[in-house]
């Protein structure tokens, strides 16, 4: 059920009154049912994959609790131990519990391995045996992708480690367990929630709160107007600007890169605003995914803006470990010893990092376009990193560090930055996109913003004027936002004002919404997750 | 502790480690500053900072990263 | 007292909505009346005061081969043609099946050439028909029997859903015709007065398969039985049209289905030249269609007909009925010599939906 239907809509009608009527106490198994039920309409045979997850990693939190458990245990009987004794015995638990972690990652992150990638890999296979003269080919298996394996498998994992870490306890509660990881909002594209945060607010009963209901109503209405009003309109114009690289070359993959910038943005953030929003109707609190990523002033910034929980999993699962990890801090060792100190010092950063973006591409598709986009934001950010003497520099001999202009400069550049190295999203592979990309400095010629081509893309002029009043509401709203919560500033304003403003939100998505007949309805970006 | 600062300082010069409470929430050390420092700290005070210790309590002030520093060698 | 007024103003909010997006589709829905015409077809049946001994159904060959005035002329017969654009049998089934919601005629009438359509055709020519049918149980079942892949019941229940990517081409007609419409068919009959005379007609193309599918043959079947079970007969008849081709095969089974269930069948095809139909003024679009010329010769054939077999009432000493038809002769030939002078000026009949010649 994509969010964009009408299935889905009535879904959640229905939902939201049946939750309200319940005894309290049965609130958070209901949405158990009606996450399992979401799920079952997505693909019936996709709910064994969800299940077994659920099923292995709660019993892997069990047994690491019943580890703990016997530790402790042990140690209270045998007081006597010396310090070292305990030492040694602390460790082999540890270690103990250290396997039975491992095994339920395998398994779990193998699956999405398995259903994600072998095809991509087979490709891979398949080349490299052609290369070397090789007539046989391995065939592709027909895997399709359980709905929101990516996000869920990660989700699951991070209670695991948390677990692990002691960081809270397991929740032995086998159906609450199976509610966290199959919250329904959340499989289509995250966000990626931690259990510490979401289980605070889950299981809790939820009386009928007209605040919150209305203002999720408001934040779902916001999601589907960037969704279906622009993300769904504009991408008419980037689907004949990308699809037919031959004819759209030069400025045209200028326009294109932009115009998939303000499509992903209206799209993926609409998309989690619909998810925050229902989440916030049914009284749960699911943490921001995006914070005016586009304000951003470098990339660094950007990637503490832009999907935040997929970000901060890979930093706090991977790229931590990764590099407080004994290899890593060996490699440090000698790589100081070998290369010096400031070339030592930063192999075991880059390493970490390089490893931590190829990860992070290659989670957003099995393609070599991810792979290369991730890494292209991994050398970017190296690169500014290693430009932090000059940037001090600069900043020493220009005052320009606070002013507005500087500020703008630096958020267009960013912008240009960001939607540049997404281009790897657009295109057949990683050589046209390097290719398209080259156009725009060999082949660029500003007749296409003046000749009238801009309106032969699919898009005519009326649509143009909707998704430029568009682009002014985001920013106004953006704006706002930095002064506090939009839903609170429009909740002081008078009773005319506010209903003025929910009747535009509700009669522009019914009226310019690119949906129905002769609109294609597109799926969210990331549903193939 | 003052190992620590001498560390601190030569990450940022122009930053008062020794009364600055926000390290982490004003950004002022990002993810490469924090494992340079755990490695560096690791090596200098023979200790082992695991990664679930990486987090914002631990490394906002340079007293709550000297604690976490003490704790760490009492436990062994 | 706060709560009381929330609610208050909360249930005026939610009303202000509903009405507005109700006047908004409204005002969102194509009106048909300068272009494309035949989209107001359906809906001006509900218009009618009296009742009517026949009713036509099925697609353009019946709302331009008949005329219900020239019936009322000389034999005194009612009659309306619930007809529309590439009406597909389904379609025609449960417009009947409305209409004798409203009242009970005594004859049916219904063009066969849908039956080569087994299956849902296009979304538009189903919006044609559809939309104009007032909201019931029976219309229900229209949508779900026509429905294409693309379209959802829900779209037809509210067709702002369908129809709100209009908003950037609205006229001056969307908003005058926005509640009521001007009458502008004679009982279902679309009048032409233009010509085009025949010049070629395409030779049918060989078909892989004659057989009329199974769901065409179902909704016939219920056809019959629905005239059978209210004591209606049903005629069957073909259009003398030229194009679609009318394949002899598609005729053998016809003449054996009308045998077989008892039921009179007028080929107008093989009636030409006993009726006099001339191709060459006969026609507005090259044999396609009947003009108005060509269809009160078909209709002066076909009530003599249909008033010897079934002893139809001559309802021309009726008072009631007399009143409510002069009316519409009346109408009838004022929109007549409306369409001659607009032939004579413009060289089309330009408000009439018709298209300005290719040079």
């Amino acid at each position: 059920m994509l969010f964009t239907s009408y299935s889905f809509i009535a879904f959640l009608a229905l939902l939201f009154t049946v939750y309200y009527l319940v005894p309290r106490r049965f609130q958070w198994m209901l949405l158990l049912f009606a996450s399992y039920l979401f799920y079952f309409i997505a693909g019936p045979t996709y709910v064994i994959y969800i299940f077994v997850t659920t099923l292995s990693t709660y019993l892997v939190s069990v047994k690491l609790e019943s580890l703990n458990k016997a530790q402790s245990a042990y140690l209270a009987e045998h007081k006597d131990m010396s310090r070292e004794e305990k030492k040694e015995y602390k460790a082999s638990v540890k270690s103990k519990q250290r396997k039975w972690l491992a095994a339920c990652l395998l398994f779990n992150f193998g699956i999405l391995a398995v259903v994600k990638y072998t095809n991509f890999a087979i490709a891979n296979i398949n080349a490299v045996i052609g290369a070397f003269g090789g007539g046989t080919q391995l065939s592709f298996l027909k895997l399709a992708l359980p709905l929101g394996i990516s996000f869920y498998t990660f989700q699951t994992m991070g209670y695991i480690i948390d677990v692990y870490r002691g960081k809270h306890p397991a929740e032995r509660n086998f159906f609450k367990l199976a509610l966290f990881v199959s919250f329904f909002p959340q499989l289509i594209q995250g966000p990626i929630s931690r259990f510490s945060d979401l289980a605070q607010t889950l299981y809790k009963e939820h009386s009928f709160d007209s605040r919150n209901i209305s203002f999720g109503i408001e934040r779902i209405l916001w999601g589907y107007f960037k969704k279906v009003v622009l993300a769904d309109r504009i991408l008419v114009a980037v689907n004949t600007l990308i699809k037919n690289p031959d004819t759209y070359q030069g400025a045209y993959v200028l326009i294109g890169m932009l115009f998939y910038a303000y499509q992903l943005y209206a799209d993926f953030t609409g998309g989690i605003d619909i998810t925050i929003g229902i989440a916030q109707v049914l009284g749960i609190e699911v943490k921001e995914n995006f914070h005016r990523p586009y304000f951003s002033k470098n990339i660094v910034e950007y990637w503490r803006r832009w999907h935040i929980t997929m970000g901060t999993w890979f930093r706090d699962y991977l790229f931590y470990p990764l590099s407080v990890s004994k290899p890593m801090l060996n490699i440090s060792k000698h790589s100081r010893r070998l290369f010096g100190e400031a070339l030592g010092k930063r192999i075991p950063v880059y390493l970490s990092t390089f490893i931590v973006w190829f990860a992070t591409g290659i989670w957003h598709g099995a393609s070599w376009n991810f792979i290369v986009w991730g890494l292209m934001n991994c050398v970017v950010i190296l690169i500014s990193q290693e430009l932090k003497p000059f940037y001090d520099w600069f900043h020493s001999r220009f005052n320009v560090a606070g002013k507005l202009y500087f500020k703008v400069f630096q958020i267009v550049r960013t912008v240009l930055l960001m939607s540049s190295i997404r281009m790897f999203d657009c295109y057949r592979d990683v050589p046209m996109t390097f290719r398209m990309f080259g156009t725009i400095f060999t082949r660029f010629s500003f007749k296409p913003f003046f000749d009238g081509s801009l309106l032969k893309l699919g898009l005519d002029l009326s649509d143009y004027i909707v998704l430029l009043a568009g682009l002014i509401v985001l920013t106004i709203v953006s704006v706002s936002q930095a002064r506090g919560s939009v839903r609170r500033q429009l909740e002081k304003k008078p009773v005319l004002v506010r209903y003025a403003a929910y009747y535009a939100l509700i009669l522009s998505i019914l009226v310019l919404g690119a949906y129905g007949v002769g609109y294609d309805s597109s799926q969210f970006i990331y549903n193939q997750f | 502790m003052d190992t620590l600062l001498r560390m601190l300082k030569g990450l940022h010069p122009d930053v008062d480690f020794e009364t600055c409470e926000t390290l982490i929430d004003d950004k002022i050390l990002d993810s490469f500053d924090i494992i340079t420092l755990v490695a560096d700290i690791n090596s200098e005070f023979d200790v082992t900072i695991p990664a679930e210790e990486i987090i914002p309590e631990n490394f906002n002030s340079a007293r709550a990263l000297y604690a976490l520093i003490e704790r760490l060698s009492n436990e062994d | 007292m706060m709560k009381k007024r929330k609610l208050i103003i909360n249930i005026t909010a939610v009303c202000l909505l509903i009405i507005s997006l109700l006047l908004l589709q409204r005002l969102l829905m194509p009106k048909y009346v300068s272009a494309i015409v035949e989209g107001s077809l359906i809906e001006e049946y509900y218009q009618e005061t009296t009742g009517h001994d026949v009713i036509f159904v099925g697609d353009c060959e019946v709302y331009e081969s008949f005329s219900p005035i020239t019936l009322w002329e000389n034999y005194g017969i009612t009659s309306y043609i619930r007809g529309s654009t590439q009406q597909l049998i389904w379609q025609s089934y449960y417009l009947l099946e409305e209409t004798l919601q409203y009242e009970k005629p005594e004859v049916v009438v219904f063009n066969v050439l849908a039956m080569k359509y087994d299956k849902p055709q296009k979304e538009e020519y189903n919006r044609l028909t559809l939309d104009g049918m007032r909201l019931s149980p029976i219309k229900i079942k229209a949508i779900q029997a026509s429905m294409t892949e693309k379209e959802n019941l829900i779209d037809y229940i509210f067709p702002i859903l369908r129809y709100h990517s209009r908003w950037d081409e609205l006229t001056a007609e969307d908003f005058q015709y926005m509640f009521k419409k001007k009458k502008l068919f004679h009982n279902g009959y679309y009048m032409r007065v233009d010509v085009r005379p025949v010049t070629t007609v395409p030779e049918g193309r060989k078909l892989a398969n004659y057989r009329f599918g199974d769901n065409a043959y179902y909704y016939l079947d219920k056809m019959v039985d629905l005239c059978r079970d209210n004591d209606i007969d049903l005629v069957l008849v073909k259009a003398p049209s030229l194009y679609p081709y009318w394949y002899d095969e598609w005729e053998a089974q016809i003449e054996e289905y009308a045998a077989k269930h008892d039921l009179l069948y007028i080929n107008f095809l093989e009636l030409i030249d006993e009726i006099g139909i001339d191709f060459n003024t006969d026609t507005y679009d090259g044999g396609l269609h009947m003009n108005l010329s060509g269809a009160e010769k078909l209709s002066v054939y076909l009530g003599k007909v249909l008033a010897e077999n079934y002893g139809l009432k001559d309802h021309r000493n009726d008072d009631v009925y007399k009143e409510v038809w002069e009316e519409k002769v009346d109408f009838y030939y004022d929109m007549k010599a409306q369409q001659y002078y607009e032939l004579e000026k413009y060289g089309y009949l330009k408000s009439f939906g018709a298209k300005p010649p290719t040079s």
